[in-house]
């Protein structure tokens, strides 16, 4: 027998696994309350709560928690709603129907957030000029720039994630269960109320918080939308303060405050997730199943279809088109007419301006390399929580929950701590402070979708190669490495997509020369090169599109 | 017996594939009448047909005096509408109710008052022994535990008809015989009739008062639970209950032998009806063979390949020309050795064509 040498490599990956999450999670983070709560030498509790009650962090705080109460509602009910009506009615159509309404997922927010801005801002948005101008209102009919605004605004963008949630439980919820109600005498309506719903109920709201969770500390939407009025929440602060005062003592402690605030807000949905899901996640998957029943709509029927159908034209067709229009125009506020769209612009940010030309450079490039370390790295981490059984294991359980309650701005915050110097590594201004920043977020995507994997490999597969006399590397590398090829395909896409349209980390890290498309856009956006930031909106579109269509085709493939 | 669930040239088809194919059955109040098929026959299919879960492509439903399913008169009663108790497979207990909720639901459907919703829940729950758990969540029970609450519901309404859609296959064997003779003193005591749906025959000749044995959809033979055995209508059902053995017999003008030249026994023939078939299939049940001395003319001639104790009784493989056959005897009747010769005589055999 050759314990020794195993019980060496179990040392090695689980010490690497640790190295890498402290370095990359563990170490940002901790900086951050330390600079939040130790003020010169010694523990200041008070002093943090005074940065919270002056009222600009206040008013950050409320409106963090009111955009994200307001958008995890609208959100919940929306997604539960079409979740239901595609899965459970006889509308027409619904396999297109629940494909399109998961094409918000992959679009960026706050893209969406300019398409909007184009469409409804109060005095120049073409719907709202179109009702000034030819149906005689006094005003626009809808003030993008408010909390319903950004909230409605993030409601389109963040519904899916109840969407899927709900969808996947009531896919795979056991019909008999709905069945029995049925036999008992039950009509379709008290079977949803008192039985399909209650049963959905813990996927509905862990689909509600992440929502909640994700709101919070998002950046985009409400940094575009909300500067007009002076709305800003947590991240637009902490991007402001870190910006404008160049890096000065006051604005770094500000920042780690209300950092802290975020990480706690975050903990504390997690904990919440995970008592929903842990506790109240009922056995629902049943043996044989029949297809669901499901309610005939009757005299509702079409005018459900039109009203989805509209909402799909208007929310994600409509910003969609506007932002490709946008980009092709000549100078921003001409109109749609041929002789005024052209592809100059297009040709101009891909081939001849050394902005966009570097920032999709910098995405793509950024993008590969995170998602290829990110995986491989997952990949050990997981493979340590999930199978091995060494001493430590607990340290590393805990930092592996780290990266799912870490949000972006704090991310950010925290390598700007880590890797300004102070440490003797200076990565600040350069493209590498942002790789390290982009593994740290994505970590949780890894670890996520190889964890998941590990646990379809059980034991008694590396148990049997041992047993032929594999040792416990060939073992990994002929065995356990193959069956966990597509955790680790989905882990490298859940990474290198969402990096390309990435915004809420790169806005905080960005040097001149190292800007991401993401920033690119936002940048250009703000400095009223509309129709320059439209068409790289629209490129980035193309390319998220395109990349996810890739995707869904080849995994498609694999699950056949 | 008068029918009192009447099914009448019930006919399912989905697209090309025809599922359940001209069904006739009817089955009286109090009856257990079990549907037994391999997965795949239309048994399932049939039963949620009677409930309401699924149209029917032709034919009608009736129970008692009313009519329940008809296309061609364009009728059709909601599920929720039939008054049926129904058990499933997977125990489809709601998880986010208590027991007694659970078991109380069709009642509070059914707006009765609190008084008799509380009376009618606990009598189930007596007649099923969860009293104990009633406040539980059915999440705690076993899988024996939560198909009794799924009993409990569906008796709570007292129903005429019980639908029992395989109800004992997700519980472990030993439980599967307790729940049986459970759900038998369950019908005994309340008095309902019993649909009941399996593909295990030990479990269907163990519950029924008849056994309908279905195949891709077709009826093969409706009989009480010794009709079936003793009597098999055709090959498929002789080999679908029970154990069975076919020997396939050559037939060339008026000589017939076995492959690899096994003469017949003296005094066997073939019967008449199947003269004209080239080959053959004689069935015999591995229990109702004898041994006869070596030598007998009239005996079936072969060499024993393989002998096993079972405890109860010997198992033997007795190689027949070119075919196998399966002998069970007693563990205290003296038999053959592996390797000697031996002569079988079959007490009940069956001829039957070779493709049925």
């Amino acid at each position: 027998m050759n314990t020794k040498s195993s019980f060496g490599v179990a040392q090695v990956i689980l010490f690497l696994s640790i190295a890498i999450l402290v370095i990359v999670v563990a170490f940002p983070v901790l900086l951050i309350l330390f600079n939040a709560f130790w003020v010169e030498d010694h523990f200041n509790f008070s002093g943090a709560i005074d940065i919270l009650k002056e009222p600009e962090t206040f008013k950050a705080l409320m409106n963090s928690l009111i955009i994200a109460g307001m958008s995890t509602i609208g959100s919940t009910i929306v997604g539960t709603f079409f979740a239901w009506l595609v899965t459970r009615t006889d509308m027409p159509h619904k396999r297109f129907m629940k494909s399109m309404f998961l094409v918000p997922f992959m679009l960026p927010s706050f893209i969406g957030a300019m398409a909007w801005k184009i469409l409804l801002s109060p005095n120049a948005g073409f719907i709202n000029r179109f009702f000034m101008d030819h149906l005689g209102f006094d005003g626009p009919i809808f003030n993008l720039y408010s909390y319903y605004g950004i909230s409605a605004v993030e409601v389109m963008y963040l519904f899916p994630f109840v969407f899927i949630q709900v969808c996947g439980a009531l896919e795979r919820m056991d019909p008999t269960l709905e069945e029995s109600a049925r036999i008992s005498g039950a009509g379709l309506f008290t079977i949803t109320r008192k039985i399909t719903i209650p049963l959905v109920l813990p996927s509905i709201l862990s689909g509600a918080l992440l929502i909640m969770l994700y709101s919070m500390a998002h950046f985009g939407t409400v940094a575009v939308l909300g500067i007009e009025n002076g709305i800003y929440n947590i991240p637009v602060l902490i991007y402001e303060r870190i910006h404008q005062s160049g890096g000065s003592f006051e604005s770094i402690r500000t920042g780690t405050v209300l950092a802290t605030v975020l990480v706690i807000s975050a903990a504390c949905i997690i904990w919440a997730q995970r008592k929903i899901l842990g506790s109240g996640h009922y056995q629902i998957i049943g043996g044989k199943s029949f297809r669901p029943m499901e309610l005939k709509l009757r005299g509702l029927k079409y005018p459900l279809m039109f009203f989805c159908f509209a909402y799909i034209a208007f929310t994600i067709v409509l910003p969609t088109v506007v932002i490709f229009l946008v980009g092709g125009l000549s100078t921003y506020g001409l109109s749609f007419t041929p002789e005024n769209l052209s592809l100059d612009n297009f040709k101009f940010i891909l081939f001849e301006y050394d902005v966009t030309r570097d920032a999709i450079f910098n995405s793509v490039t950024l993008g590969l390399t995170a998602a290829i370390i990110t995986m491989f790295a997952g990949v050990m981490i997981s493979y340590v929580i999930v199978k091995m059984d060494v001493k430590g294991k607990g340290i590393l359980e805990f930092l592996g929950m780290l990266p799912f309650s870490v949000p972006g701005s704090v991310i950010a915050l925290g390598v700007i701590l880590a890797w300004s110097g102070q440490f003797g590594i200076n990565l600040y201004n350069t493209v590498w402070i942002i790789l390290v920043a982009y593994i740290a977020r994505y970590m949780a995507f890894s670890l996520k979708a190889n964890s998941a994997a590990l646990e379809q490999v059980h034991d008694s597969l590396v148990e049997a190669s041992r047993a032929c006399g594999a040792t416990m590397w060939q073992s990994l590398k002929d065995i356990v490495l193959p069956l966990v090829k597509p955790g680790m395909f989905a882990a490298f896409f859940l990474i290198f997509l969402p990096s390309l349209r990435e915004l809420t980390v790169s806005i905080m890290l960005y040097a001149p020369t190292t800007r991401t498309i993401g920033v690119a856009i936002y940048t250009l956006n703000e400095d009223g090169e509309t129709v320059i930031s439209c068409a790289l909106a629209a490129i980035a579109l193309i390319i998220i599109i395109v990349g996810q269509t890739v995707i869904n085709h080849f995994t498609k493939k694999e699950s056949e | 017996m008068a029918g009192f669930v009447r099914l009448i040239g019930v006919t399912k088809r989905f697209g090309d594939v025809t599922a359940v194919n001209n069904l006739n059955y009817e089955i009286g109040k109090g009856e257990c009448f079990s549907m037994l098929g391999p997965s795949g026959c239309g048994k399932t299919t049939t039963l949620r047909m009677v409930a309401g879960f699924e149209d029917l492509t032709e034919g009608a439903v009736w129970v008692g005096d009313q009519l329940f399913s008809s296309p061609a008169k364009n009728h059709y009663t909601p599920p929720e509408k039939r008054n049926f108790g129904m058990v499933f497979q997977a125990f489809a207990v709601w998880p986010h109710l208590s027991v007694y909720e659970n078991v109380a639901f069709p009642l509070r459907i059914r707006k009765l008052s609190e008084s008799e919703i509380d009376q009618r829940t606990m009598d189930a729950l007596k007649a099923t022994n969860l009293v104990s758990a009633k406040d539980q969540s059915p999440d705690y029970l076993s899988g024996g535990g939560k198909q009794r609450v799924a009993l409990a519901r569906a008796l709570a309404i007292n129903p005429d008809v019980m639908l029992l859609d395989e109800p004992l296959s997700s519980l472990d064997p030993h439980l599967r015989e307790e729940m049986r003779f459970e759900i038998k003193d369950l019908q005994m005591k309340y008095g309902f009739s019993i649909i009941y749906v399996t593909h295990d025959q030990s479990e269907a000749m163990a519950l029924s008062d008849r056994i309908l044995v279905m195949k891709l959809g077709v009826v093969q033979q409706i009989d009480t639970p010794l009709n079936i055995y003793n009597n098999p209508a055709n090959k498929f059902v002789f080999s679908f209950i029970g154990l069975s053995n076919f020997l396939a017999v050559n037939q060339d003008g008026g000589s017939a032998q076995l492959p690899g030249g096994v003469p017949l026994p003296a005094g066997v023939t073939v019967p008449e009806h199947l003269a004209g078939e080239s080959v053959v299939s004689w069935a015999s049940r591995p229990s109702e063979i004898d041994f006869l001395p070596a030598d007998d003319p009239t005996g079936l001639h072969g060499v024993v390949n393989r002998k096993a104790f079972l405890g109860e009784i010997i198992d033997y493989q007795i190689q027949v020309g070119e075919q196998t056959l399966r002998v069970q005897k007693g563990r205290r009747d003296p038999g053959p050795e592996p390797g000697e010769n031996c002569a079988l005589r079959f007490l009940r055999p069956f001829w039957y064509r070779e493709n049925e």
